[in-house]
């Protein structure tokens, strides 16, 4: 074998291994170090998911696409100012801001679930699939006689402040679609986190989480289908949460942002 | 109540725990728990008060109650007196200038270990700059064996981190060849899976041990799956090298990971029943990370790097072989860029080493942090200089399931060579006999290894 066939063989093994996982391996070295280009590829990637984090939530846009597809929509904030208390303060993300209350409470009623999204660590996230998951989500939720409140629009949510929503609405029950972290090839990525009669005491361990949907991810519509099964589950069993997944191999509990550190 | 006063102005400490927090640098997790220092001066108030308490105080005054807390019974019921005697006459700042000075060795530094609670391992800290944590540190060793001997002077282990979002076994098998072959994978081959499915789990661990195997490697591998499913795997009979967990510091923010101390126990004595070491029987393996008892809404009031010295005291109690802080994984509100970072994973080194944990660190970030790969360098140069047991290994420092930056195969490589450290003896053997080796021992894969084809797809 000359040096050319092993390099040929090699090259055709590493794309093989390429085509298994999105990880960077085989990359090219200099020495010990990285070689420039996929140096630069990382920079790129992380420069994207920086400027995901970033980005501004065009909260108001996004009010009217999803009015435009029917339902009545309410739009509010956290208790949040601005992006740097957003990232430093988790406690007045999951709070509602003082004149949320105004807007929300005349619409309150006997509601079997309320809606919610909100640009959490990614704007462009909720901006891209919240409204196919809403889309995939709403006539089915209407056929089967589900009370739905007003969707609600939340700048510079976290997960908790669905609770407060649906505390504020009367709802029973609660679908937060939020940005999840952006990671460095995902940086548009959405989570859709579901619980039962929120209340003060509710923790992540009561809550039911479909992560990464996003285009290299479970695609909308997939998720539509996957929370229409879970909320009929919830509603039938009245609970969510840890006790709810184990019935649920449908679902997959990623919790990624704990993962690592439970 | 503690005191200090600086010309006019006389700042006051109800208590040793607000004492602790107002002294530590500035960290956003302990302004977001109310218990920072409010101005810069009221720190070094703090320290200086700090610096004058006798490292004896700390034996009679708990930062988080005796009756309530199984961690704090844990600290002071195994402080062993006699250790504690070489240094039970100094004050917190004494014991900084002790640890710095020569007569500091690290064979006494070693016999010290078990006289040191972490509490005075985190006040000392606490007074000192990067410089004294990279200096004390590197005068500590800790070594650990099970196939491969972790910790040893001039040299650095990886563990080797093939995670996948799916837990798809064959990308992941791909993730391992290349570490493998870049050298990474001494410390451990763990992966994180994506869920804690018990089944899952098992299919992991079934082809690490394949890989393992085929290729007659000397290192250990781990799912990093909850104890409780790798007990049950244990019980079933399925491959399990060490049992990993995530600890904390403090009893409630363990109870909230689902763990107590009995269940490590439980959970090590069933690991230890397989006897598949060859060279030691240290089987366990914890992470840690400050603020994750703030997290849990469990820190008692206590500041977050104080709690992180707490968990290495839950580790120590278990021998594990390998401790690792995941530094900057928990995001911005806990710490906040870059310099608070790195201060972090300087302190959680050092107090882990004085501790007698085989400390490694997970130099890392999220995106929505103020850090970048520049910062992670300088810290990762800081921590092998300081003698870091190991660091991690992501396929281009980008873990797609974990969604966040870690260190490469390639960086670690690129710290061997400049402050030339070598691998775990074993597996630089391993390494040299499958010729990835060049003529200066630097490690330099050519082509594919022919065996290593066997893990490719069919």
């Amino acid at each position: 074998m000359t040096r050319r066939d092993i390099d040929d063989r090699d090259s055709e093994a590493w794309a093989a291994l390429r085509s298994l996982t999105a990880a960077r391996i085989g990359l090219k070295r200099a020495g010990a170090s990285l070689a420039t280009a996929p140096l630069l590829d990382f920079r790129l990637a992380h420069a994207r998911a920086r400027d995901a984090v970033q980005a501004p939530f065009e909260q108001a846009r996004l009010h009217r696409r999803l009015a435009e597809a029917g339902p009545s929509v309410l739009s509010v904030a956290s208790a949040a100012a601005d992006r740097r208390a957003y990232l430093m303060r988790p406690d007045l993300g999951r709070r509602l801001s003082a004149d949320a209350e105004a807007i929300l409470a005349p619409r309150a009623a006997a509601w079997d679930l309320v809606l919610v999204v909100t640009d959490g660590l990614s704007a462009q996230a909720v901006e891209r699939h919240a409204a196919p998951v809403l889309a995939g989500l709403l006539p089915t939720l209407t056929a089967e006689g589900w009370r739905v409140a007003p969707l609600v629009v939340v700048r510079h949510g976290r997960v908790a402040v669905g609770d407060a929503v649906a505390t504020a609405l009367g709802a029973d029950s609660v679908v937060v679609l939020i940005g999840e972290r952006p990671g460095l090839s995902s940086p548009d990525s959405m989570g859709a986190y579901l619980t039962w009669r929120p209340q003060p005491a509710t923790t992540d361990a009561d809550r039911n989480c479909l992560s990464n949907i996003r285009a290299d991810g479970v695609l909308p519509a997939a998720a539509a289908v996957t929370l229409m099964h879970l909320l009929r589950a919830m509603r039938a069993r009245r609970l969510s949460g840890v006790r709810l997944k184990d019935e649920s191999d449908a679902v997959r509990d990623d919790r990624a942002g704990e993962a690592k550190i439970r | 109540m503690y005191t200090v006063t600086l010309g006019t102005r006389r700042y006051t400490f109800p208590d040793l725990k607000t004492l602790l927090a107002k002294a530590t640098s500035a960290r956003s997790g302990d302004v977001l728990a109310g218990i920072a220092a409010e101005t810069g001066e009221e720190r070094v108030a703090a320290q200086m008060a700090l610096a004058d308490l006798p490292l004896a105080t700390f034996l009679g005054e708990a930062v988080v109650p005796y009756e309530g807390d199984e961690v704090t019974r844990l600290i002071l019921d195994t402080h062993d007196h006699a250790a504690f005697a070489a240094v039970s006459h100094l004050t917190v700042g004494g014991f900084r200038d002790w640890l710095l000075s020569d007569g500091a060795t690290t064979p006494v530094l070693a016999a010290l270990a078990p006289g040191l609670t972490p509490e005075m391992v985190a006040a000392v800290s606490k007074l000192c700059r990067l410089q004294d944590l990279m200096v004390i540190a590197a005068k500590c060793t800790v070594v650990t064996r099970f196939r491969s001997t972790i910790g040893l002077p001039g040299r650095l282990s990886v563990r080797l981190q093939p995670n996948h979002p799916t837990d798809d076994p064959r990308g992941i098998a791909a993730s391992i060849l290349d570490g493998l072959l870049l050298g990474a994978g001494d410390a451990v081959i763990g992966i994180n899976p994506a869920t804690d499915s018990p089944e899952r789990t098992r299919t992991l661990l079934c082809m690490l041990e394949e890989i393992r195997q085929k290729l007659d490697i000397p290192t250990q591998h781990c799912v990093l799956a909850h104890v409780t499913t790798t007990l049950d795997l244990i019980r079933g009979g399925t491959p399990v090298d060490l049992v990993f967990q995530s600890i904390a510091g403090t009893q409630a923010a363990n109870r909230s990971f689902g763990i107590d101390l009995a269940l490590l126990d439980e959970a090590r004595d069933a690991a230890l029943s397989q006897q598949r070491g060859t060279v030691g029987d240290n089987v366990m393996y914890f992470e840690t990370g400050q603020g994750s008892a703030l997290s849990a809404n469990a820190h008692h009031g206590v500041d977050q790097q104080t709690l992180e010295a707490r968990a290495y005291a839950v580790a120590r109690r278990f021998a594990p072989l390998l401790v690792n802080t995941v530094v900057g994984f928990i995001g911005p509100e806990y710490l906040y860029d870059g310099k608070q970072i790195t201060r972090a994973g300087l302190e959680d080194h050092c107090c882990g080493k004085l501790l007698g944990v085989p400390m490694g660190v997970d130099v890392c970030y999220t995106n929505h942090a103020e850090a970048d790969q520049d910062d992670m360098d300088a810290l990762l140069a800081l921590l092998v200089s300081a003698g870091v047991t190991f660091v991690m290994g992501v396929p281009g420092a980008d873990d797609i399931m974990l969604g966040y930056q870690s260190t490469s195969f390639h960086d670690a490589l690129a710290m061997r060579d400049l402050l030339g450290r070598r691998p775990a003896p074993e597996f630089e053997a391993w390494l040299a006999r499958q010729g990835l080796l060049d003529a200066a021992a630097r490690i330099r894969p050519g082509t594919l290894p022919n065996h290593f084809r066997a893990l490719l797809p069919a």
